[in-house]
């Protein structure tokens, strides 16, 4: 098989799953917050209510699609589709395993796009561009508030991303690379990063929190002064794809968080004890079931945040944004660097 | 100048102001709460039995040898919402008289309770019955079929209306 063969099934496979990901995030979300709320949530449809995102999915799928009057038609089209593409685009490089290794000596690496020796910055980049979607969700849609969230949106994007990236410098100045395999590999055996950068962890943790636009930090769809926000105006399938969106980028910071700072897919010592071998198919298993309990420890937490934390105040938002987390990252930056600096 | 500098804010010291370890707190308490009981009902198959003091649905009190009802029209009178219809005629048992027509529109009814009030028979009665529902607006006028409830029903509110009406 040509790789070019390789590259499509694994993207399609990767696809299919963030999608699943994201409905069962729709379905967990909406458990987890009932019983942090006294109820028992969906348990209605299918077993312990678990076919909810299908049903409502396919109500989504037979409702009307309204286009507001004077909206511009073709942006607030593709809007949806920026927010979804670019959340799902990141997956490429997430790297949950290793490689196998096949029977005539080549490496079948399990990422969809392996190596990339600019990983971490096409992450970094994919996100930044994730914001068209949004603003032009809130500019075409002819409709003030939705404008509003918009512009929230792009302003608290571009001011967190900022002490975002400040905090990944950090981390990677220990790893000395891009390359997402080799971020985690500079990580084996439970040197994680987040034992050495531990301010850096909150920092990247807090920023993701207001990229993905969750709470405290969801302000671009502040229902008691935005109405819905930038996605007031859309309906059916469209409303659809933003709440995708919002879930799978739940999923690919869980994703980059956990490569960053939590080892990606190191366990320490069991695959010793166990005795498996690098490039074994339980070898790829157990990369793989580590790697996604980590991401699903930060899913739950991004869900317990929703639940536990207010709304913050835009000028709160912004002053936190430029005023703590940056110089907080500089500060992070220097003596990470200087330590690099002088100890090695 | 009325100017006030001692703030909340400022009354806060360095480890509230950190935010983390206050948050933490409010994390610690949401974890704690997702393993306590429930309070969510089950509605269609966990019913709540309402007491005697509540008013669900007027009812017409049906005793053995028929309606207590009188058809004196007093509770269609005292009705705030018109919601009642009351037609007399003339029977042979020792009350002489009783309601040939007797419709509550339920669409109408805003379950004050005075025609229960005013019946000087307890023949109109408020009962448990709280989900009510209909597909159209003739369907929502309870005729005399739909509203006599044997007394053995009702005793729970008569009882409650005899100690404190």
């Amino acid at each position: 098989m040509s790789s070019f063969v390789v590259t499509l099934i694994k993207g399609a496979i990767a696809l299919n799953f963030a999608l699943v990901i994201a409905a069962a995030l729709v379905y967990l979300e909406r458990r987890i917050s009932a019983w942090m709320q006294y109820r028992i949530g969906p348990n209605r449809v299918g077993p312990f209510g678990l076919l909810q995102p299908l049903a409502d999915v396919l109500k989504l799928y037979t409702k009307e699609d309204v286009v507001p009057y004077n909206a511009n038609r073709a942006f607030h089209r593709l809007a949806p589709l920026i927010s979804i593409a670019v959340a799902l685009s990141i997956l490429c490089v997430i790297t949950p395993a290793s490689y196998l290794l096949l029977e005539d000596g080549t490496k079948l690496f399990i990422a969809v796009a392996p190596n990339v020796n600019v990983g971490f910055l096409l992450i970094l980049a994919l996100t930044s561009i994730g914001v068209y979607g949004i603003t032009l969700a809130g500019w075409s849609s002819n409709n003030k508030y939705s404008l509003m969230g918009g512009l929230r949106s792009s302003a608290q994007m571009i001011s967190y991303e900022l002490a975002m990236g400040l905090a990944a410098v950090a981390a990677l100045m220990l790893s000395g690379s891009l390359d997402m395999n080799q971020i985690i590999a500079s990580q084996a055996n439970g040197r994680w990063n987040i034992w050495f950068q531990p301010l850096g962890f909150v920092i990247f943790l807090v920023a993701s929190f207001a990229e993905t636009n969750r709470a405290p930090f969801d302000l671009p769809e502040a229902e008691p002064e935005l109405v819905g926000g930038y996605h007031t105006e859309y309906s059916g399938m469209k409303f659809g794809l933003f709440y995708l969106a919002e879930y799978a980028n739940m999923f690919t910071a869980s994703a980059v968080m956990t490569t960053l700072y939590l080892g990606g897919y190191d366990l320490p010592l069991v695959p010793q004890l166990l005795g498996v071998q690098e490039g074994t198919l339980p070898r790829v298993l157990l990369e793989l079931a580590t790697f996604f309990g980590k991401v699903s420890v930060l899913l739950f937490f991004f869900i317990w945040v929703r639940w536990t934390l207010p709304r913050f105040r835009y000028d709160q938002l912004m002053n936190l944004g430029w005023r703590v987390l940056l110089p907080l990252g500089l500060v992070n930056i220097i003596i990470t660097g200087a330590i690099v600096f002088f100890v090695r | 100048m009325n100017v006030t500098t001692n703030t909340r804010a400022q009354r806060m010291n360095f480890w509230e102001k950190l935010y983390l370890p206050e948050i933490a707190k409010g994390l610690a308490l949401t974890f704690k709460t997702m393993f306590r009981p429930k309070l969510t009902r089950q509605y269609p198959e966990e019913r709540w039995e309402p007491l005697g003091s509540y008013r669900g649905r007027p009812v017409l009190v049906l005793e053995e040898d028929g309606e207590r009802c009188v058809a004196c029209g007093l509770c269609s009178r005292v009705c705030p919402a018109l919601a009642i219809e009351v037609q007399a005629a003339e029977t042979d048992r020792d009350k002489e008289r009783y309601p040939s027509k007797f419709e509550i529109n339920m669409l109408r009814c805003i379950y004050c309770g005075l025609c229960e009030e005013v019946c000087p028979e307890e023949a109109i009665v408020m009962s448990k019955d709280y989900d009510i529902v209909f597909h159209s607006q003739e369907e929502a006028i309870f005729g005399k079929d739909k509203l006599l409830v044997p007394i053995a029903r009702l005793q729970e509110r008569l009882e409650f209306l005899r100690q404190y009406k």
